[in-house]
C-alpha cells in the first residue's frame, strides 16, 4: 500500500487550481483526502506554498488553524464523533468509552494497524438524530454499540 | 397540520430529484429569477424591504437594508460580491443542510436574484467541509446552472453576468460570523476583523460584499415571485415569514420544521413535533444554539419571534430549539457548552481566549454557590465589551439564562 503522496500527484492536484487565494483551503482539502495517512505533509505543505506564491509558515499558519486539516498521519479511516452539547445530552460520552473499550482506541489516537484515527468534533449538525459521527465522509446517527461495530466490522 | 403552513424553503422538500434542473423548472423553479431580471435592481431592493425579511443566520438583521447599503457602497471597478454562508455549525442547527441537500438551485437561485440587485460579478457559497452531501448537490447544482444559461456570460438572455463558486471551510465554528468567513474566503487563518467597516462597504478583498445565510437566500425568490405583500402576510408584525426550527431532544419528531414566525414553542413541540418521547418530561429549551438563551416552562406560550423572545430577554439565534427534559444533566450541558466555546477560541483577543477557558474551568467545580455564579456572569459581561467577533461575546447569555431559570441543577 502507498504510504505517502508523492511530489507528482501533489503537483498534479495542485495544478488544477489557480493560485487565487480563495483555492487554498479547496486545495488543502483535495490533497489531504489523496493522501493515504490523510494529513498534510511536509512535502505537501512545500508545494501548496510554491503554488500559492506564499512561504511555507504561511501553509503551516493556514493548516494549524483549521480543525479538519491534521499535520500528523492519520489512519485511514477518520472517525469523528460529534461532542456538542446535544449529542452529548443523547449520550456522546458512552459512546466515546464504548471506542475506548472495545477498540482501544481514545481521541486523537490511531490504531496500531493505520486503520482507524478517532477524533472529537465540534456539532456535526445532526443533532435531530444523536449521537452521531462520520467516518471519512459518511455519516452515523443515533449510535449504539451495535451500529458501531457494524460499521467498523464493514471497513475492516 | 404541520402540512397546513406555507413553505418557503422547504416548498419542494421531498418532491423532487436535488439534482435535477428539470424538477426544480418543473416545481417552479426560476419563475422568481426571470421575473427579476425583467425588473430594476432597485425595485427589488425596495421589495425585499417592504417584504420585512430579517436576517436568518441569527443575527436578524434587515435584509432589504443590507443589499441597499451594499449597492450604495463605492466600490472599485465596480467590482462587488455575493457570499453565502453555508457555514453551519451552531450546536442544535441544521436547517441550513436540509435546503442544500433537499433544494440546491433554490439556494442559487436566491443568490443569482440577489446578486443583480447589487450587480455583483461573482459569488461564492461557503460551505462547511463536513457537509460533504451539501458541497456534492451545491457543486452539482452550479455546474448544471452554467449549462443551462442560468450562471455565467448573459444570463437568460438578460446581458446579466455572475460567476458563482463554492469554497469550503475547515472546521472552525468562527468561520461562520461574516467578517471571519471572509477572511477564511481569502485563504487566512480564521481571525475577526474589526467592524465597522462591515462587509457592505468593506467585504471580500476589501470590496462590497453582500452576505446572507443560506435560508435568507431560499426566501428571496418567493418574494419576488409573488410579492411583498403575500410574504408579509406570513409572520408577526416584527418577525415577517416562515423559519425553519430544528428541533433536538428527546422530543418524538426531531427534526427540522418551516413554519411561520410567531408559532408558540408549546404548538412546535406538543403538536408538530409529537411531544415528548415516552419517559421525558418538558423541562425547558436552549434556544438559538450554545451562544442562545435558556428558556423555562414559563416560555411555553411566547411567541416565537424575533420581538417576542427579545421581550422576554430570549433569542431566537439561528433557529435552533434543543429540548431539555427533567432527566438532561444541565451541569455537563454547560460544561459541554463553554468546553465548545474554549475550543473554538480563536485566541485574538485577550478577554476570550482568557475568559473562555476560565469560565470552563469554574463551571466543572462541584457544587457551584452565588459567588461563583455572580464571578461567571461578570467575567462574561467583560467579554461582551472586550470582544472583536461574537464568539467572545457568546458565553453570556447561555451563562445568565441557565442561572435565572435552572441554578439549582448546577
Amino acid at each position: 500500500m502507498q504510504k505517502e503522496l508523492n511530489k507528482e500527484q501533489i503537483i498534479s492536484i495542485l495544478q488544477k487550481y489557480s493560485p487565487t487565494k480563495d483555492n487554498i483551503l479547496k486545495c488543502l482539502h483535495e490533497l489531504q483526502d489523496a493522501h493515504p495517512q490523510n494529513y498534510i505533509s511536509k512535502v505537501i505543505l512545500e508545494e501548496t506554498a510554491k503554488h500559492f506564491k506564499l512561504t511555507k509558515g504561511q501553509i503551516f499558519g493556514i493548516v494549524s488553524y483549521y480543525s479538519m486539516f491534521s499535520l500528523k498521519p492519520r489512519g485511514r479511516y477518520l472517525v469523528r464523533l460529534c461532542k456538542s452539547p446535544v449529542c452529548n445530552m443523547l449520550g456522546a460520552k458512552s459512546v466515546t468509552e464504548y471506542f475506548d473499550s472495545k477498540f482501544n482506541l481514545k481521541p486523537g489516537e490511531t490504531t496500531t494497524d493505520g486503520m482507524f484515527t478517532l477524533e472529537l468534533a465540534e456539532c456535526l449538525g445532526r443533532c435531530g438524530k444523536g449521537p452521531s459521527m462520520m467516518i471519512n465522509r459518511e455519516v452515523v446517527t443515533e449510535l449504539d454499540s451495535k451500529k458501531i461495530d457494524e460499521i467498523i466490522n464493514t471497513k475492516k | 397540520m404541520y402540512n397546513s403552513f406555507p413553505k418557503i424553503s422547504l416548498q419542494r422538500f421531498g418532491k423532487i430529484n436535488p439534482q435535477s434542473i428539470e424538477d426544480y423548472s418543473a416545481n417552479g423553479g426560476f419563475v422568481g429569477l426571470k421575473k427579476a431580471l425583467s425588473l430594476s435592481p432597485e425595485s427589488i431592493i425596495d421589495s425585499i424591504e417592504k417584504s420585512g425579511l430579517k436576517g436568518r443566520g441569527g443575527a436578524g438583521f434587515p435584509v432589504g437594508l443590507k443589499q441597499k447599503y451594499t449597492s450604495g457602497s463605492s466600490a472599485e471597478n465596480n467590482i462587488r460580491f455575493v457570499v453565502c454562508n453555508a457555514d453551519e455549525g451552531e450546536p442544535g442547527t441544521f436547517k441550513d443542510r436540509m435546503i442544500m441537500e433537499t433544494d440546491p438551485f433554490l439556494l442559487i437561485e436566491g443568490m443569482i436574484i440577489s446578486a443583480y440587485t447589487i450587480q455583483a460579478t461573482k459569488g461564492f457559497v461557503y460551505i462547511r467541509g463536513e457537509y460533504y452531501a451539501s458541497i456534492e448537490n451545491i457543486k452539482n447544482a452550479i455546474k448544471i446552472c452554467y449549462e443551462k444559461g442560468f450562471l455565467g456570460q448573459n444570463i437568460c438572455g438578460s446581458g446579466y453576468s455572475f460567476e458563482l463558486d463554492i469554497a469550503l471551510g475547515a472546521g472552525s465554528y468562527l468561520c461562520g460570523e461574516e467578517l471571519t468567513l471572509l477572511e477564511s474566503l481569502e485563504g487566512k487563518r480564521g481571525y475577526p476583523r474589526i467592524k465597522p467597516p462591515f462587509p457592505a462597504e468593506k467585504g471580500l478583498w476589501g470590496l462590497p460584499t453582500l452576505v446572507n445565510n443560506v435560508e435568507t437566500f431560499s426566501h428571496i425568490p418567493f418574494i419576488v415571485e409573488k410579492g411583498h405583500e403575500e410574504y408579509s402576510k406570513i409572520g408577526t408584525e416584527g418577525s415577517k415569514g416562515t423559519k425553519l426550527f430544528c428541533v433536538s431532544g428527546n422530543v418524538t419528531n426531531t427534526g427540522v420544521y418551516e413554519l411561520p414566525m410567531g408559532i408558540t414553542l408549546k404548538e412546535l413541540i406538543f403538536d408538530i413535533a409529537g411531544g415528548m418521547k415516552e419517559g421525558f418530561e418538558f423541562k425547558g429549551a436552549l434556544l438559538g444554539g450554545a451562544a442562545g438563551t435558556f428558556i423555562d416552562s414559563s416560555f411555553l406560550d411566547v411567541p416565537l419571534a424575533y420581538e417576542t423572545l427579545k421581550e422576554k430577554g430570549a433569542t431566537l439565534g439561528s433557529g435552533a430549539v434543543i429540548i431539555i427534559d427533567d432527566k438532561t444533566n444541565l451541569k455537563e450541558m454547560m460544561i459541554s457548552i463553554l468546553s465548545f466555546f474554549k475550543h473554538e477560541s480563536c485566541g485574538k483577543c485577550v478577554p476570550c481566549r482568557i475568559g473562555t477557558t476560565l469560565l470552563y474551568e469554574r463551571i466543572k467545580k462541584p457544587q457551584l454557590n452565588e459567588n461563583d455564579f455572580l464571578w461567571m456572569q461578570t467575567q462574561a459581561s467583560y467579554m461582551v465589551k472586550n470582544s472583536l467577533c461574537p464568539l467572545g461575546q457568546s458565553p453570556d447569555l447561555p451563562i445568565k439564562t441557565v442561572v435565572k431559570f435552572f441554578k439549582n441543577d448546577l
